[in-house]
C-alpha cells in the first residue's frame, strides 16, 4: 500500500517536472511550475522558509518521502534500480552509513553556498542535476520528435506542433549532464540509492530529521524468519535483517520491503515500541544505454546539420552569428544582477528549457558554470515573454510581468563601427534603429571615407538590452551592435 | 435656347425636385456625426431632403439647389462593343444604353450629371448632351470641367473655346457646376502652384470664368483636386482672402482614401484631411471615386464576409456609398456607372441614405486598415530579386503571406478563439515556410531588390509591413 501510494505520487511529480523541462506545457507552465518550487534546494535558495518548514515537517512526520516522491533525480535512480532488479533479483545488501563522507560533502556544499562558489553547489544539487540531464540529453530527442511531428502535420495544414531549433547550448553542460546521467544510472542499477546516502546534500540534511521521524519502517524481529529478502531489496542499504534494524536516516520510505516481507515482520507505523525494518528497491527500465548513445549521436548530428545552411536555388549563404565577448554577462530580466543570479541559481536549466527564443543558455564560465546567461545569436529577449521568471524556483530570476519588463534595463547596446554595414559596404541599413522596441537607437549621418552614411547611435538610458538589434544586425559573424550587461539591472 | 432663360434656371433650384420633406429640412434626423450639435459658423451642414422616390437630397448652401446624393459620373459610359468606354476604348458609345440609364436615373431622383471634355476620349459631353436634352433643362444639374491639361490649351482663347464647346456639346447655355480640372497635379517640371497659375491665373482664365458666372453661364465655380493638403491650402488661401470664391470642390473620398490614400497612390492625400479643410470653410464637397474604380465593390471573400456579417443588408458597394455619403459636408457622390444594375443598386443605397453610425464608421475604418494590412502582394515568384544579399527568402515570405490572406486567416481586429487559432496557423506556418534567419525582420532596406522586381513591388516596404503584422501577432498573447 505504501509502495503504491509512493509510486503514484512520484509518477505525478515526475511527469509534471519532465513536462516543465521538456517544455511540454500546453500553455499551463505557470500552473505546474509548483513542482519545481517544492524542491528543497530551490526553496532554500529562494529563502522560501514556509516551504522549507513544510518539507522538514513532512520529513519529521513521515521520514524521507521527499527523496522518494518529490526529488526527480531520486525517481530517476529508482527507475534505473527497478531495471537493475529485473536483470538480477535481490541484488542489494546492508552496509553501514558512511557518515564521514556524507558530512564532509555537506560541509563543502554549505561552505560553497556561503561563499557563493557556484560550480560546486550547482554540481551537487540533485534537482539541478536532473534538470540538466533532461535539458541537455532528453530535450534534444524530444525536440527531434516534435519537429518530425510538425513536418508530418504540415502536410495537413495542422498547427499543433511548432518547429524548434535544435542546437548545442553548451558543450560543457552537455558533457556534465551526460556523465551525471551515466554514472548515477550505473550506480542506481547496481546498488540503488548510493548517491542519495553518500553525496547528496539534500539527502544528508533530510537525514538529520528523518532520524527522528514519527512514522518509520520498523521490523518486528519476533516475526522475522531471517529470509533476508528485505535487506536484499533495500535500495538504501538501510536494513540489517540480522540485527533487525532499519536505519531511519537512510530509509526513504519507499515501501518496497513491506511488500517483500512474506511474514508481516515489517510495518510502517509511528515509533511507539521500537523495532527494526527493511526495504527493497523499486522500478523501471534499462537497455537504454545503447538507445541513449545512439540518441546522443543522432542529436549531435542534427546539431551539426543545422549549422550547415541549406543551399537551394537563389538563397544567399548566411554565415552563423558568433557571440561577442561581453565584459559583463547579460542575465535575464528579473534576475536583478549577475551577482544575485549567481547566489541563488542551482543551474537546474529550467529557465533554459523555458526560453522560447533561444536566448538563454548555460554559462561556460567556470565561476558561473551552467548558470544561465543570455546571448543573441539565435534570437532576442522578446518583449511579451517572461517565461524564465515564471518558472525559476530559486529566486535567481524573480517573477516579473510583461509591463515590469519594459522598465528593466538588463544591459545596453554598444556599436562597433567597423562591422557596421553602411560603413563596411555602403548599403543603407538602419535595421537596429527600425527594430528597437525601446526607441533607443537613432540613425545619424557620419562621414566615413569622405562619404556621408547613416550610422546608429544608442541612447543607453533608453536601451533595455533585449538584444533585438544584435540579433537582427546584418553584419556577420559578429554583429555591429551588441549588448553589454548591466552589472545591476537599471530600473525606471 | 429660348426656353433656358435665367428665370428658369434659378427656378430649377427647387422645381427640379418635386417633393420636399420638410421634416428633414434641418438635416438633423439624418445627421450622422451630430454636426447639428457642434455646428459653428463656417461649418458646413447641408440639409437632407428626399425626393418622392426617397432619394436623399442635399442642399447647396450657395444656390439652394436640392442635389441628389447620388451623382451620375459620365466617364465610364457603356459602349457598343460591350462594357464601358474604359474597357473598350475604340468602340463608339452605346447611346441607346446611355439614354436608358439617364432616363432611369432622372426618374428615380438622380439630378446631377458630371462630365468633362476629356471623358470617353472626348465623347462624353456629347453623349451626355444627347441624353439630357430629351428632358427639361430645369430637371437636372450639369457639372463639367475645364480640362486644359495640355499646354496647348493654356491660352485664354483655347480655354474659352473649350468651355464654349462644352456648352455646345451639352446642348445648353449654362452649366450648374464648372470645375477647374485636376488641381494639385503638376505639369512638366513645374510645381503644383506654378501649374495652377499657368493654367488658370496668368492667362486670365479664372477671371474670365468669374465673369461667366456673373453672367449666369456658370452657376457654381469650383475645382477638382488630386494633391497634398498643403497644395489644397494654397488654393484655398485664395478663397480665404476673398480673391476668389470656391463654390464647391471635387475630391476623392472613400473609406480607404480616408486614412490610407498614400498606400493607394503616393500622389493622393488622406481624404480625412482634405475634407476637413473644405468643411471648415463651408465649401460643399463633391465626391469622386467612392468605389475606387470598382475595387471597393469587389472585395476579397474574407472582407466581403465581414461586411455582410456586420449588416447583411449592405453589399460591399453599399457600404462604400454609405461611407462616402455620410459626412454632412458632402453635396453629392459621383459614381461612373456603366451598367443599369449598378445604377439601380446605388440609387437604392441612397433612397434614402442610411448614414453610418459612429460605431459603423469606426468599424469600417478598422476594416480599411485590415484591407491594407492584408492585401495580397502581386509576387509571381519569378525570383528576379533573389538571392537577397542579406539572405531573405523574399518569394517564400510573400507566398506565405498571400496564402494566409487568401485563406482569410489574418485579421488584426478580431479576438477570440478563432483569432487564436488563426494566429497560431499564421505564425507557426511562417516558421515552417521560411527559416527564421530568412524572415522579413532581416530586411535592412538596402533597396537593391526594388529595381529588380518586374511587378514593381516595393519589397522593403512590404517586408516592414509584414514584419509589423508578425510582431503584432506575436505580442498578442
Amino acid at each position: 500500500m505504501l509502495r503504491k501510494i509512493r509510486i503514484t505520487l512520484a509518477a505525478v511529480c515526475f511527469v509534471l517536472i519532465n513536462m516543465l523541462f521538456l517544455g511540454i506545457s500546453w500553455g499551463i507552465s505557470q500552473h505546474i511550475a509548483w513542482v519545481a518550487k517544492i524542491q528543497f534546494l530551490p526553496a532554500l535558495l529562494a529563502l522560501d522558509y514556509a516551504m522549507l518548514l513544510v518539507l522538514i515537517a513532512v520529513t519529521l512526520l513521515f521520514g524521507r518521502i521527499y527523496c522518494s516522491v518529490i526529488c526527480p533525480l531520486g525517481i530517476m535512480q529508482d527507475i534505473f534500480g527497478w531495471a537493475g532488479k529485473k536483470a538480477k533479483k535481490n541484488r542489494y545488501s546492508h552496509s553501514p552509513e558512511k557518515k564521514w563522507l556524507r558530512y564532509s560533502v555537506l560541509a563543502v556544499f554549505i561552505l560553497c553556498l556561503i561563499i557563493g562558489f557556484a560550480p560546486v553547489t550547482t554540481l551537487l544539487a540533485p534537482y539541478s542535476a536532473y534538470g540538466r540531464i533532461v535539458n541537455s540529453v532528453f530535450r534534444p530527442l524530444y525536440d527531434l520528435l516534435n519537429n518530425g511531428l510538425a513536418a508530418f502535420e504540415s502536410r495537413y495544414d495542422s498547427y499543433v506542433f511548432s518547429e524548434v531549433q535544435l542546437w548545442m547550448r553548451s558543450v560543457t553542460t552537455f558533457m556534465i549532464a551526460l556523465l551525471t546521467f551515466i554514472i548515477l544510472g550505473f550506480l542506481a542499477w547496481r546498488n540503488g540509492r548510493t548517491y542519495c546516502n553518500t553525496v547528496c546534500p539534500v539527502g544528508t540534511i533530510l537525514s538529520f530529521f528523518s532520524r527522528f521521524s514519527l512514522m518509520r519502517v520498523q521490523m518486528d524481529k519476533s516475526r522475522c524468519k531471517n529470509c533476508s529478502l528485505c535487506e536484499k531489496n533495500c535500495k538504501t542499504a538501510a536494513i540489517d535483517y540480522k540485527s533487525g534494524t532499519v536505519d531511519a536516516a537512510r530509509c526513504i520510505t519507499c515501501g518496497d520491503c513491506l511488500d517483500k516481507c512474506k511474514f508481516d515482520a515489517l510495518h510502517y507505523k509511528p515509533v511507539l515500541h521500537l523495532h527494526k525494518s527493511t526495504q527493497d528497491p523499486a522500478e523501471p527500465d534499462l537497455n537504454k544505454r545503447a538507445f541513449l548513445t545512439g540518441a546522443v549521436l543522432a542529436t549531435s548530428a542534427a546539431v551539426m546539420a543545422e549549422t550547415r545552411i541549406k543551399m537551394d536555388g537563389g538563397l544567399a549563404v548566411i554565415e552563423d552569428k558568433q557571440a561577442p565577448h561581453r565584459e559583463t554577462p547579460v542575465t535575464p530580466p528579473g534576475s536583478v544582477s549577475a551577482y544575485n543570479l549567481n547566489r541563488h541559481c542551482t543551474a537546474c536549466q529550467l529557465c533554459v528549457s523555458a526560453c522560447p527564443n533561444n536566448v538563454l543558455r548555460p554559462s561556460a564560465d567556470p565561476l558561473h558554470l551552467m548558470q544561465p546567461v543570455m546571448s543573441f545569436e539565435r534570437g532576442y529577449c522578446r518583449p511579451e515573454c517572461t517565461r524564465c521568471s515564471q518558472v525559476c524556483p530559486t529566486g535567481a530570476i524573480r517573477p516579473i510581468t510583461k509591463e515590469e519588463k519594459t522598465a528593466i534595463h538588463i544591459g545596453h547596446a554598444v556599436w562597433i563601427e567597423q562591422n557596421c554595414i553602411p560603413v563596411s559596404n555602403g548599403d543603407h541599413c538602419g535595421a537596429c534603429a527600425r527594430h528597437c522596441p525601446a526607441w533607443a537607437i537613432q540613425m545619424v549621418e557620419k562621414e566615413v571615407n569622405g562619404k556621408l552614411v547613416e550610422v546608429p547611435v544608442v541612447d543607453s538610458e533608453k536601451c533595455v538590452g533585449c538584444g533585438k538589434c544584435e540579433n537582427l544586425c546584418p553584419a556577420r559573424p559578429f554583429s555591429a551592435i551588441y549588448v553589454e550587461g548591466n552589472k545591476m539591472h537599471h530600473l525606471n | 435656347m429660348d426656353r433656358r432663360d435665367f428665370i428658369k434656371h434659378s427656378a430649377a433650384a427647387v422645381a427640379g425636385t418635386s417633393v420636399i420633406l420638410s421634416a428633414c429640412r434641418n438635416g438633423k434626423p439624418n445627421d450622422p456625426y451630430g454636426e447639428a450639435d457642434r455646428s459653428t459658423a463656417g461649418r458646413l451642414e447641408m440639409a437632407n431632403d428626399l425626393t418622392a422616390n426617397g432619394m436623399t437630397l442635399r442642399t447647396n448652401p450657395n444656390t439652394g439647389d436640392k442635389v441628389s446624393l447620388l451623382g451620375f459620373g459620365m466617364m465610364r459610359l457603356p459602349v457598343q462593343a460591350g462594357g464601358s468606354a474604359r474597357d473598350n476604348q475604340d468602340s463608339p458609345i452605346d447611346q441607346e444604353a446611355v439614354n436608358e440609364m439617364v432616363d432611369y436615373a432622372l426618374e428615380h431622383g438622380v439630378n446631377l450629371f458630371d462630365t468633362s471634355p476629356v471623358y470617353c476620349q472626348g465623347l462624353s459631353e456629347q453623349s451626355t448632351g444627347i441624353a439630357l436634352s430629351r428632358h427639361p433643362r430645369n430637371s437636372y444639374f450639369i457639372s463639367t470641367k475645364l480640362s486644359n491639361f495640355s499646354s496647348d490649351t493654356w491660352s485664354l482663347a483655347e480655354s474659352k473655346a473649350m468651355f464654349e464647346h462644352s456648352l455646345q456639346e451639352l446642348q445648353t447655355d449654362y452649366v450648374d457646376y464648372l470645375l477647374m480640372h485636376g488641381l494639385g497635379m503638376r505639369s512638366g517640371g513645374m510645381s503644383v502652384m506654378e501649374t495652377f497659375h499657368k493654367r488658370y491665373i496668368e492667362n486670365g482664365l479664372l477671371d474670365w470664368l468669374v465673369g461667366q458666372k456673373a453672367q449666369g453661364r456658370i452657376r457654381n465655380l469650383g475645382f477638382s483636386f488630386h494633391g497634398s493638403p498643403e497644395d489644397l491650402n494654397a488654393i484655398l488661401a485664395l478663397h480665404d482672402v476673398g480673391r476668389y470664391h470656391w463654390d464647391c470642390a471635387l475630391i476623392q473620398l472613400n473609406y480607404l482614401d480616408w486614412r490610407h490614400a498614400k498606400e493607394i497612390n503616393k500622389r493622393n492625400s488622406n481624404a480625412e484631411l482634405l475634407y476637413a479643410e473644405l468643411e471648415k470653410r463651408g465649401i460643399p464637397v463633391l465626391v469622386m471615386e467612392p468605389l475606387l474604380g470598382g475595387r471597393l465593390a469587389n472585395q476579397p471573400d474574407a472582407i466581403a464576409h465581414r461586411m455582410r456579417e456586420k449588416d447583411s443588408r449592405f453589399s460591399p458597394a453599399a457600404w462604400a456609398f454609405r461611407f462616402a455619403g455620410s459626412p454632412s459636408g458632402v453635396l453629392s457622390v459621383l459614381s461612373g456607372m456603366s451598367y443599369m444594375e449598378h445604377l439601380r443598386e446605388n440609387i437604392r443605397t441612397y433612397s434614402p441614405l442610411v448614414p453610418l453610425t459612429s460605431d459603423e464608421e469606426e468599424w469600417i475604418l478598422g476594416l480599411a486598415k485590415d484591407i491594407f494590412e492584408l492585401k495580397a502582394i502581386p509576387c509571381t515568384t519569378c525570383n528576379y530579386c533573389m538571392p537577397c544579399p542579406y539572405g531573405l527568402n523574399i518569394p517564400a515570405i510573400f507566398a506565405h503571406y498571400n496564402k494566409s490572406v487568401a485563406a482569410g486567416t489574418i485579421s488584426s481586429a478580431d479576438k477570440g478563439s478563432e483569432f487564436q487559432r488563426n494566429r497560431r496557423a499564421f505564425l507557426v506556418g511562417y516558421d515552417r515556410a521560411v527559416p527564421s534567419i530568412r524572415q522579413a525582420d532581416h530586411c535592412i532596406g538596402c533597396d537593391r531588390c526594388i529595381r529588380l522586381c518586374p511587378q514593381h513591388i516595393d519589397i522593403p516596404h512590404e517586408m516592414v509591413r509584414i514584419n509589423r503584422l508578425v510582431e503584432k501577432l506575436k505580442q498578442t498573447l
